[in-house]
């Protein structure tokens, strides 16, 4: 059974063109966390080097809220390079030589993964806001029916940041056997008050917006535009801290000498906030937004285990390397260690690098040698522990 | 891969049986960890107070995490190791009684090396110096030393008894880290440090 491929966004299309796909849930669907059985989907993702005759060099890297499966390649949207291209590439800390490397739209995404702007199977109407609510746990279960369609039995490794990080701890929790090494980067075993505070203000910014329409903008030909460059904007001052701001702008003017006495962006900052939301709305799309943002407001690893976390690594197999940035105070670094901490209730093999950096949240997307540095070492432990061949 | 380490290091790692799991609690630059794990195939696990050792023993392939002997020691369960490592720390922890008791609770034995407060230079220099010592094990000032549990050999062994451990081993070693074998009374004396291999008893 084929799953309606036509009907898809512009992004969509040029997402679907530049990578693989899988359509899943075919004969079993998909039992979300809410209830709901969902199949058949889709599954958009990209894969980089090749899997070894032992199948045991596939790594596995979770995208962070907004990003995609368009790790290390001109992105097909935007024209940008891969968000993890320092990282990931020829001659790079992951290597497609010596791994295959895979990454997956998440579930509830817009860059070609089933989410609200497919088309429900059973009426052929698209979901929009009748798309079930998915958690972290459901993507991981996503990317886990994945790697049987594919024939992968095991990961050498699951990296990821931010919601990425989450993803990491859940495959960690959920599938101990399956991740032979983990790599949970500025990420936290449960979302923060404060965190669910910044995305109710996002998700009330989108459904604020006029050409919402209630979450049908799209049979309506509109788009919230408005609403998602401010959710992006108010997003995008948590990725930064203080001093990178102050540093990056100060009190700076955009283009004139003096105060405007007006609501122009006087301010470098404000142009280059305004910048940051209207160009998101272009490759991003409103109701996924609010859905992923979801996902990582009810993440919460602690809670599905009895309110103890040490509880979600009883007995686990795997080797942790976590990282945190001291600058970070969307996931500050007491996030992290918390989940040391309850490693190490387990008795787990665990390393944990805090990295100097004053870039904030983001850090973990930019060149940070610290981090750079941590990885390589930490991969090339794991991997002759693995018995990996020649994993430099 | 070199195979070279620190003479103390090197006794302690020869009390460590291959295939085994060990924490070493202040590793350091992770030398020890790297010869357990490289030659003894150890599941070796290091904690190390400064960030900076610990990401340098993490870029080098170690497990090894930020933290220190007296807080975080109490996170691991019962028996979560065969060894526990504490090298040259003991001195610098603000309850080595408590830290000793986690250790042996975490671990199935426990490895302790520190410096003799009991060796005669050390008398010496408090006795007709009237100053502070400084000792090439011991090369602090006064009022920046991190050592604020000093111990000679005797006291230590005193500990022990009173807390009912075990001593399987006990090494002492003179000025060039050799091991020298005397009577405990003189080994207080002349040991500049000691190394004790603990069982809960």
């Amino acid at each position: 059974m084929a799953v309606e491929l036509d009907d898809l966004t512009e992004a969509e299309r040029k997402a679907l063109a530049q990578c693989r796909h899988a359509v899943l849930g075919i004969e079993r669907p998909l039992r979300l966390d809410c209830g709901v059985d969902l199949g058949p989907y889709r599954v958009a993702y990209q894969t980089y080097g090749t899997l070894n005759p032992d199948k045991s060099n596939a790594v596995l890297i979770c995208h962070a809220l907004t990003l995609d499966q368009f790790v290390a390649e001109q992105h097909p949207v935007t024209g940008k390079e891969g968000w993890w291209e320092s990282l990931v590439g020829p001659g790079k800390v992951i290597d497609p030589a010596h791994y295959f490397v895979i990454c997956v739209n998440v579930l509830g995404g817009c860059m070609g993964t089933t989410g609200p702007l497919a088309r429900e199977p059973a009426s052929g109407a698209p979901w929009n806001l009748r798309f079930p609510v998915v958690t972290v746990g459901d993507m991981v279960r996503a990317q886990a029916a994945l790697l049987d369609h594919l024939g992968i039995p095991d990961l050498f490794c699951v990296i990821g940041g931010s919601m990425g990080g989450m993803q990491v701890l859940e495959w960690a929790a959920s599938y101990p056997a399956r991740v032979f090494s983990a790599v949970p980067i500025a990420c936290a075993a449960r979302h923060s008050a404060q965190n669910i505070a910044f995305h109710e203000v996002g998700r009330q910014a989108i459904m604020a917006d006029p050409e919402w329409k209630g979450g049908d903008y799209r049979l309506h030909q509109t788009a919230p535009a408005r609403g998602l460059a401010v959710a992006r904007m108010t997003a995008h001052i948590t990725y930064l801290s203080e001093q990178a701001l102050q540093r990056k702008f100060g009190r700076a003017l955009q283009d004139r000498n003096a105060l405007g006495f007006g609501f122009d962006a006087d301010f470098q900052v404000e142009s280059y906030l305004r910048y940051q939301g209207a160009s998101f709305v272009d490759r991003f799309d409103a109701n996924s937004y609010l859905y992923i943002t979801r996902a990582m407001d009810y993440f919460d690893l602690a809670g599905a285990h009895g309110g103890v976390l040490a509880n979600a690594f009883r007995g686990t197999p795997t080797r942790y390397c976590l990282m945190s940035f001291t600058s970070d105070w969307l996931f500050p670094t007491r996030e992290s260690r918390e989940i040391v901490h309850a490693l190490n209730a387990a008795a787990a093999n665990v390393s944990f690098v805090e990295v100097e950096s004053d870039k904030g949240h983001d850090a973990f997307l930019l060149e940070e040698p610290e981090m750079f540095r941590t990885l390589a070492g930490f991969l090339k432990g794991a991997g002759t522990v693995r018995g990996l061949k020649d994993v430099s | 891969m070199n195979a070279a380490i620190r003479v103390d290091l090197q006794l302690i790692a020869d009390m460590v049986n291959p295939t085994t799991r060990a924490l070493d609690v202040g590793c350091g630059d992770g030398a020890l960890l790297a010869y357990l794990v490289n030659f003894k195939r150890v599941d070796a696990r290091g904690m190390e107070l400064s960030q900076a050792g610990v990401n340098a023993c993490v870029a080098n392939g170690l497990s090894v995490i930020q933290g220190d002997a007296d807080a975080d020691l109490r996170d691991y369960p019962d028996d979560a190791f065969d060894y526990v490592i504490l090298s040259q720390t003991l001195q610098a922890t603000r309850e080595p009684r408590e830290v000793l008791r986690q250790m042996l609770r975490v671990g199935k034995r426990a490895i302790v090396s520190f410096p003799n407060f009991a060796h005669w230079q050390v008398r010496l220099r408090l006795v007709f110096g009237g100053r502070m010592p400084e000792t090439p094990s011991l090369p602090f000032k006064w009022y920046d030393t991190p050592n604020i549990h000093l111990c000679s050999i005797d006291d230590f062994r005193a500990l022990c008894r009173d807390m009912g451990v075990r001593i399987e081993r006990a090494i002492v070693l003179d000025r060039a880290s050799k091991p020298i074998n005397l009577p405990p009374l003189l080994a207080n004396l002349l040991g500049e440090q000691a190394v004790f291999m603990l069982r809960r008893d």
